[in-house]
């Protein structure tokens, strides 16, 4: 029966309540279910998306996505629902890296989970480990289906992309570019107008060949699976935007500071929109992370 | 990077691959290559034949206690304290290819061993040495557990780390190596019988995708991390493992004072080896 469950999407139980049937389906047969899918925990009945904004990193250049994701969960103290089993991520686990308190330390977390702030209308979908790379594509198709299933009005991508990769006019001005799909663009125009950001630039794709032929392209070097999942995105018909920041690998907790505060101007998460950085709380995970703690020389 | 000096070192993303540009244009032989090496890196088991028959007939390992050693102090420590004290019977291996595999195919079959107890087959151990590919972690551990009974299943995990990897605030007071760090699933009930792993550190490979697996699948399972700053075979590594089976006591028998004899045949190699002034 365990391999049937596993390739089923939805079962049907139809036999009558006897000694012998009791416990025919438990939390072990319903978690064989498309485990390859979504789960949610056992606690909470299936939470319901629908019309949630969902913000998600892309694993890119510093980790600036997974960082700014890392601010939101533990200043919105937003809850655990649910998490993604799948081989297409790197296996990682760990205590919980939000603990406010010593009861609330030993909880297993693992390399994929989302959170939501159901007032908020927010769901998160955290990522701590690289994807593999030969199976970037799997993990897009699998994406851009649960996103499509859960019914999210818009998905919202963090992002950086390699600074040194700039080109010329790129380097001007702020470091911070926006990509919307034309599904997300329809309802999404003066918001953006008013917000003033620069969309990011297409380059043509052999910089110094004038070839009337090539279009200019959308080009996001380090960027992990941020493109692709933008152009699945528009061949969906999903309302997906990036948001993403040119930068460089090293202490990159400045630039999780200057993304999540974009992304507080835009949807209003905190409820003063200052540019003050101290309104997020830093996670407890974040200690030693780019100070490896060594004592000072004197 | 441009560093406080001005020169520029290139560093390495800690984040993506270098080529993460899409893989549209490959052509059919490119994809074939792809494809063979793909089935080649898959993770083959092989079961003893009485085991393999139960396994075809739809019944799944009788399980009570899943014991699995990562890396060669782990490992040893099971075949110093455990493996020799009572009977046990090797009952499959798994073999797993990949880029550090050496070209023998014939040596991966001793790396990671499935064993039983002769008495009491719902203890199983298994010992791993060899290096189970990032790619291949989530389907070794598919592949293990789809074996086994997951009803009153326990999992414990004995895992080799670094001390090298292990991040702390005051490094200058940790003189205490090796010790162990603990970590479990929301199933496990247990205590365990250490100090649980502090954030940031986290655990990765092998026993990172079984506690994922044991977390999703609702199974028991702990895995105790043991920090180490000797590089290979050492005996006081081996013996900090020793609480976290003695809590297993009465399923599993272990030997508290092995002989010597058979501790210097698992750790001299190595001792020859690193010492510098032979």
């Amino acid at each position: 029966m365990d391999d049937l469950l596993k390739e089923s999407d939805f079962v049907v139980l139809a036999v009558d309540l006897t000694p012998e049937t009791t416990g025919l389906i438990s939390h072990r047969e319903l978690s064989l279910i498309s485990q390859q899918h979504w789960s949610t925990s056992a606690e909470n009945s299936a939470p319901c998306f629908k019309d949630f904004t969902l913000v998600m990193p892309a694993v890119a250049v510093g980790n600036v996505g997974q960082l700014a994701v890392d601010l939101m969960v533990s200043t919105l103290n937003m809850s655990r629902v649910g998490y993604m089993h799948t081989d297409c991520i790197i296996p990682m686990a760990g205590n919980n890296p939000y603990a406010t308190c010593k009861e609330d330390v030993k909880e297993l977390h693992t390399p994929a989970e989302v959170y939501t702030a159901a007032e908020l209308k927010l769901a998160v979908l955290q990522i701590r480990a690289p994807i593999i790379q030969t199976k970037s594509k799997k993990f897009r198709q699998l994406l851009v289906s649960w996103i499509k299933a859960s019914g999210f009005s818009r998905t919202v991508v963090l992002s950086s992309s390699h600074a040194y990769q700039r080109d010329d006019q790129q380097l001007q001005g702020t470091p911070l570019r926006y990509v919307v799909t034309p599904s997300l663009l329809k309802g999404s125009v003066d918001a953006l107008k008013e917000l003033g950001w620069r969309e990011l630039e297409r380059v043509a794709p052999f910089p110094g060949l004038t070839d009337a032929n090539t279009e200019p392209c959308l080009y996001i070097p380090g960027g992990g699976i941020t493109k692709g999942l933008y152009t699945d995105s528009c061949a969906e018909d999903l309302p997906l935007a990036v948001l993403l920041l040119f930068c460089s690998e090293g202490d990159n907790i400045p630039d999780a500071f200057t993304l999540v505060n974009h992304l507080n101007d835009w949807l209003h998460l905190l409820d003063t929109p200052s540019q003050k950085p101290n309104q997020w709380k830093i996670p407890t995970s974040w200690s030693l992370l780019f100070d490896p703690g060594l004592p000072n020389r004197c | 990077m441009a560093t406080f000096f001005g020169e520029v070192l290139s560093v390495c993303s800690r984040a993506v691959e270098e080529d993460d540009e899409d893989l549209l244009e490959e052509n059919e032989e490119d994809e074939q290559i792809r494809r063979e090496l793909e089935e080649k890196r898959e993770v083959h088991l092989h079961w003893s034949p009485e085991v393999s028959e139960s396994l075809k007939s739809g019944s799944k390992l009788q399980c009570s206690d899943f014991i699995l050693a990562v890396g060669h102090n782990a490992a040893r420590f099971l075949s110093v304290h455990v493996l020799t004290s009572a009977n046990w019977d090797a009952v499959g291996h798994a073999s797993v290819w990949n880029e550090r595999s050496r070209a023998a195919t014939g040596q991966t079959s001793e790396e990671c061993v499935f064993y039983r107890q002769k008495d009491n087959p719902s203890v199983l151990i298994c010992q791993v040495t060899c290096y189970v590919a990032e790619d291949q972690l989530f389907q070794w551990t598919e592949k293990v557990f789809d074996c086994l009974q997951h009803r009153e299943l326990n999992v414990t995990v004995l895992s080799d780390s670094t001390v090298a990897e292990y991040k702390r605030a005051d490094y200058v007071s940790c003189s205490s190596a090796p010790f162990l760090r603990s970590l479990h699933s929301g199933a496990f009930t247990g205590q365990p019988v250490c100090q649980s792993l502090e954030q940031p550190n986290i655990v990765t490979g092998l026993s990172a995708a079984v506690l994922n697996h044991c977390e999703v699948h609702r199974i028991a399972a702990v895995v105790y991390q043991c920090y180490s700053d000797v590089i290979g075979l050492d005996s006081v590594t081996m013996e900090t493992y020793k609480p976290a089976l003695t809590k297993l006591g009465k399923s599993i028998q272990l030997d508290p004072s092995p002989s010597t004899d058979v501790l210097r045949k698992f750790v001299r190699n190595t001792n020859i080896q690193s010492n510098l002034y032979i």
